[in-house]
């Protein structure tokens, strides 16, 4: 038996999936002023007639990171940063204090200058006075060397004043130096609220006698377990998209490029599948007004749904962003497309009043009701069509950095489009028709995001860098920073990026048997100082990917 | 997070797979430094800076500024397409108003290729600055521009390509050609006939510092273009002025190139030389980029920056200062240099050799520009190399009258004497021909 859960803004969802079929579900309002107890009385209704034993594993998408940092309920952090020469460093300042420090190292990990001890213990009079108990220290090009912020850890901590600790290094291995500020902020600044909701949980579980491992939804539609996210609580934000993306693949499967869409009440998200896998964003995912290094699933979400409400502008129509309430035929203030979809007999619902909305629009356009809901679908369709252009477009175009990318590199052309949500029966048809691409959506997708959330497996990445010149090896984001010889290959060098991903899996929860783990970057530069090779510069990154648990058995359509 | 005060169209092209040779300087890790700093200053999240990928320039791009021996597919490769087609795919951004700059980080750099090519000289086949400006001027129409050459070597191939034109201002600040390649870019080296004056050079001593370079440029470069006023203006962007370049001596800093982009204020920049991997080109690179994105940049410098031991002595000042005040005379007075120089001619016969380092090609050529009333003047070259080639190349310029055109076509049909290849140029139809 796993278990899924998925908290979105308005309801929580959760199913129990036995033999890769959907054999409970449950579904209730969110109760935002107590998240945890919302999902703790979920569970227990989810499993109320179950035998707790039988669990294997419980997977849960929350919203608790992400609701404290967009309410900013998040804890006061203490940041210490390290920005050397560059662009000027104002900019970076987030946290409650900030205390910008000398020192520098440079991009392949030199140390040009050191740190300045005392310049970190006025830091700490400062964070001290504060009450600041959560810190994150942060040095340009930590990636390349982690030196300073481990030294600096390891003089903070003998202060005993802080009750967790981010290093810049560890929250990604790629380079970003204001990104890297703002994540381990963020890691700092949800660590309490994460961790308590995760004491919460623990203990309710123990309560109730359930010891299924625990694991979280991460934005890149992979999992991790519970003592991974209470020290990387920031990858736990802004999982909602994945658990729907992962439900829509858990239902309707591909290993083409394609489109998927989730049309929703209020608003539509857009995902793509290069060749079966997702596409993720470049860097990381933005979260408020910080740009993140939290890897995730690219997704665009439009203000566009069935609820969302129509006006004329002059004499066109006007879909969304907004959503005034429920359809007009239900009760709402406005017309909506619900409204035309009941018009058409598509939908139920009080067919009068629907049309009373087309009326309402028709007139305003010297048009008969009856041709209203067509205009207004045909409307819908091209919105969506034209945004997935347009995004397609940017993502046909993103930058490449050799001649081959330049001339042969992937570009994503969908053959097909998968959709979920309360439109998607309707809208097929038409979208197959706009996009001349064949259009799927299956039976059931009420629950679609706790399936994506239950059957999301442990998903990694790591970045590891070779300077053979320099006789190092780095991979940031496992805290490695070792000597190797000279002679260090690419081929070893793969070889044990894969090794190091796939161990990293399984420190996540993962089992050996469900991690397929690949290299995705591979390059290898030769140094050359005067007239000689000094070396080899190597740079690999290799994930395991997302990917279900088992595809779920049931019926689609098309 | 940052905001630029200017927007910015940035082609970053590193090329990674692409070298002249495995440990040349002209190698697949030039720009992995500069990509590393680029990536962790987070360049790609400043709002108003955007990255655009290369097009591939076309076979008439290159056409319409180069002879190439036997012909373009035999000299030009992919990479050097790709290299004019990050400048282009730039300077469009610019001239579609997509931003208000745009900086080029392409390679292999191109200010040493002339008009006829052999082969690769100063790690150099394709004009990529002149290529792209003669596209966009067929594309978007006439425009006036001043190209000033920041690099440390004479940009001799950009020289030749506008010796005779008055529409494109050409100025190169350089090392001394008698202390570095590739020899050339005295003060009296000035122009064509119908252009003469406007092919500045201004010829600096090894050891010349950040003071040298911002003297020349507030008092000759920047006053010059205040006179001239361009359409637009083209940095040909080498940064091996630095001082901790590899192949050249002179002084020059980050910060430096930093202020000299913002005071120079060009439209487009576009990235030759600089050798410097490791200890410049990421940060000349990134403080080019804040000066033109109009980015405080006050913070970038080298890490090894030592402000008093990069200090330019006294005669070198003294030096760059008379070096100053004759090259600007020499542009007040240009006219009356004119008529002494060309009065009473109706040819300027203009004899050179000229030496492919990178390929090792000797060239001895002659070209030969027509004093015309009515326009710029037809203009011929007969070349010949010690790789058996003897050409004969006829440029009929974009002004060109109608007897000059016609001049020009019975010259390609009837050429005295006998040649491997003949070529005509003809700018006016943006035509071409070889046989
Ligand atoms: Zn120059
Ligand atoms: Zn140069
Ligand atoms: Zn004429």
């Amino acid at each position: 038996m796993i278990v899924g859960l998925d908290m979105g803004g308005t309801h929580i969802d959760a199913v129990i999936i036995k033999n890769d079929k959907i054999i409970n579900t449950v579904k209730k309002p969110t109760d935002k002023d107590n998240l945890f107890e919302s999902i703790w009385s979920t569970l227990e209704e989810l499993l109320k007639d179950y035998n707790k034993s039988k669990i294997k594993r419980i997977n849960l998408s929350t919203t608790i990171s992400t609701n404290a940092i967009v309410e900013n309920t998040t804890s006061p952090v203490g940041m210490i940063i390290q920005s050397g020469p560059g662009l000027p460093q104002d900019f970076l300042a987030c946290g409650d204090e900030n205390v910008f420090i000398s020192g520098y190292i440079d991009h392949r990990g030199t140390v040009v200058e050191n740190w300045n001890p005392k310049e970190v213990k006025e830091a700490l009079n400062i964070f001290k006075d504060k009450n600041i108990d959560s810190l994150a220290i942060v040095t340009k090009f930590s990636v390349r060397n982690p030196k300073h912020e481990l030294e600096i850890k390891e003089m903070v901590q003998s202060s005993k004043i802080f009750s967790n600790i981010t290093l810049g290094h560890t929250v990604s291995g790629k380079l970003n130096f204001p990104r890297r500020v703002y994540t381990s902020y963020l890691n700092s600044a949800v660590y309490d609220t994460f961790n308590n909701f995760s004491n919460n949980i623990k203990k309710s579980m123990e309560r109730e006698g359930i010891n299924a491992p625990i694991y979280i939804l991460k934005a890149d539609g992979g999992t991790m377990n519970l003592y991974t996210a209470e020290e990387k609580p920031v990858e736990t934000i802004l999982s909602g998209p994945a658990a729907s993306f992962m439900g829509i693949n858990a239902m309707l499967s591909s290993n083409e490029d394609a489109i998927l869409l989730d049309i929703g009440g209020t608003t539509t998200d857009i995902f793509f599948l290069a060749d079966g896998v997702p596409l993720f964003e470049p860097l990381g995912i933005q979260i408020d007004k910080y740009k993140t290094l939290v890897r995730a699933i690219y997704s665009i979400s439009i203000g566009l749904g069935g609820d969302s409400s129509i006006d004329i502008k002059d004499g066109t129509i006007k879909i969304g962003p907004k959503r005034k309430g429920f359809a007009y035929a239900y009760g709402g203030p406005s017309p909506t497309p619900t409204d035309a979809m009941i018009a058409l007999g598509l939908m139920e619902g009080n067919k009068e009043k629907a049309y009373e909305a087309m009326e309402i629009l028709g007139n305003k356009l010297n048009i008969s009701k009856k041709e209203m809901p067509d205009l207004i679908l045909n409307t819908m369709a091209n919105m969506i069509k034209n945004k997935v252009d347009e995004i397609l477009n940017k993502i046909n175009s993103q930058p490449v950095y050799t001649i081959k990318e330049l001339l042969y590199g992937k570009q994503i052309e969908p053959k097909l489009i998968n959709i979920i949500g309360g439109p998607a029966k309707v809208l097929a048809p038409i979208l197959e028709k706009k996009f001349q691409l064949p259009c799927y959506y299956p039976d059931k997708y009420e629950v679609a995001n706790a399936v994506g959330a239950a059957l999301a497996k442990p998903t990694t990445e790591i970045n590891m860098l070779v300077d053979t010149a320099k006789g190092i090896l780095t991979v940031p984001e496992l805290n490695i920073y070792e000597k190797i010889n000279k002679n260090y290959t690419l081929e070893d060098a793969k070889k044990r990026a894969l090794e190091l991903v796939k161990k990293s899996a399984i420190n996540l929860g993962a089992t050996e048997e469900e991690i397929e783990a690949e290299i995705t970057e591979e390059s290898s530069f030769n140094m050359v100082r005067g007239f000689f090779t000094s070396g080899k510069n190597m740079r690999i990154k290799a994930q395991v990917k997302p990917g279900l648990i088992c595809d779920l058995r049931g019926d689609s359509n098309d | 997070m940052i905001k630029a005060k200017n927007k910015l169209g940035l082609v970053f092209f590193p090329a990674f797979d692409w070298a002249i040779s495995p440990t040349h300087p002209e190698r697949e890790e030039r720009l992995l430094y500069t990509q590393d700093q680029i990536f962790e200053e987070g360049i790609q999240d400043i709002e108003g800076i955007k990255f655009f990928n290369p097009i591939i320039a076309d076979e008439k791009d290159i056409q319409r500024v180069h002879f190439c021996v036997p012909d373009v597919k035999s000299r030009v490769t992919q990479s050097h397409l790709i290299s004019v087609g990050g400048a282009i795919k730039a300077s469009q951004s610019v001239m579609e108003k997509k931003v208000d700059k745009s900086f080029a980080l392409v390679r292999p750099p191109g200010h040493h290729a002339q008009r006829v090519v052999y082969g690769d000289r100063g790690f150099c086949i394709v004009n990529v600055e002149a290529a792209m400006l003669e596209r966009i001027r067929k594309e978007y129409g006439p425009l006036k521009v001043a190209i000033v050459d920041t690099d440390c070597h004479h940009g001799d191939g950009t020289q030749d390509i506008y010796w005779n034109d008055k529409n494109t201002l050409f100025i190169s600040f350089h090392q001394d050609g008698r202390t570095l390649y590739p020899g050339t870019g005295f003060i009296d080296e000035f122009g064509g006939p119908a252009a003469y004056g406007y092919n500045i050079n201004i010829p600096l001593p090894p050891g010349t510092g950040e003071e040298g370079f911002i003297y020349v440029l507030e008092n000759v470069v920047l006053p010059i273009l205040d006179e001239y006023k361009p359409d637009i203006i083209i940095n040909s962007a080498g940064q091996d002025n630095h001082y901790t370049d590899p192949i050249t001596n002179m002084n020059f800093t980050a910060q430096g190139y930093a202020k000299l982009n913002d005071r120079l204020n060009p439209d487009i920049a576009v990235l030759e030389g600089g050798y410097s991997i490791e200890g410049a080109l990421p940060y000349v690179n990134l403080g080019i980029i804040l000066a033109m994105a109009g980015i405080d940049y006050s913070h970038v410098h080298e890490p090894d920056y030592d402000k008093d031991k990069l200090k330019q002595p006294k005669n070198i000042t003294e030096y760059i200062k008379q070096v100053s005040e004759i090259v600007y005379n020499r542009w007040k007075t240009k006219d009356e240099l004119r008529l002494k120089e060309f009065k009473g001619l109706d040819n300027v016969e203009r004899n050179r050799q000229i030496y492919y380092d990178t390929d090792g090609i000797l060239e001895t050529q002659s070209q030969n520009f027509k004093i015309c009333k009515k326009c710029s003047g037809l203009n011929t070259i007969k070349s010949s190399c010690d790789r058996g080639y003897r050409i004969f190349a006829i440029t009929i310029p974009k002004d060109a009258c109608s007897n000059c055109i016609d001049e020009g076509y019975n010259l390609f049909k009837n050429p005295n004497g006998s040649y491997t290849h003949i070529y005509l140029q003809d700018r006016v139809n943006d035509k071409y021909y070889a046989k």
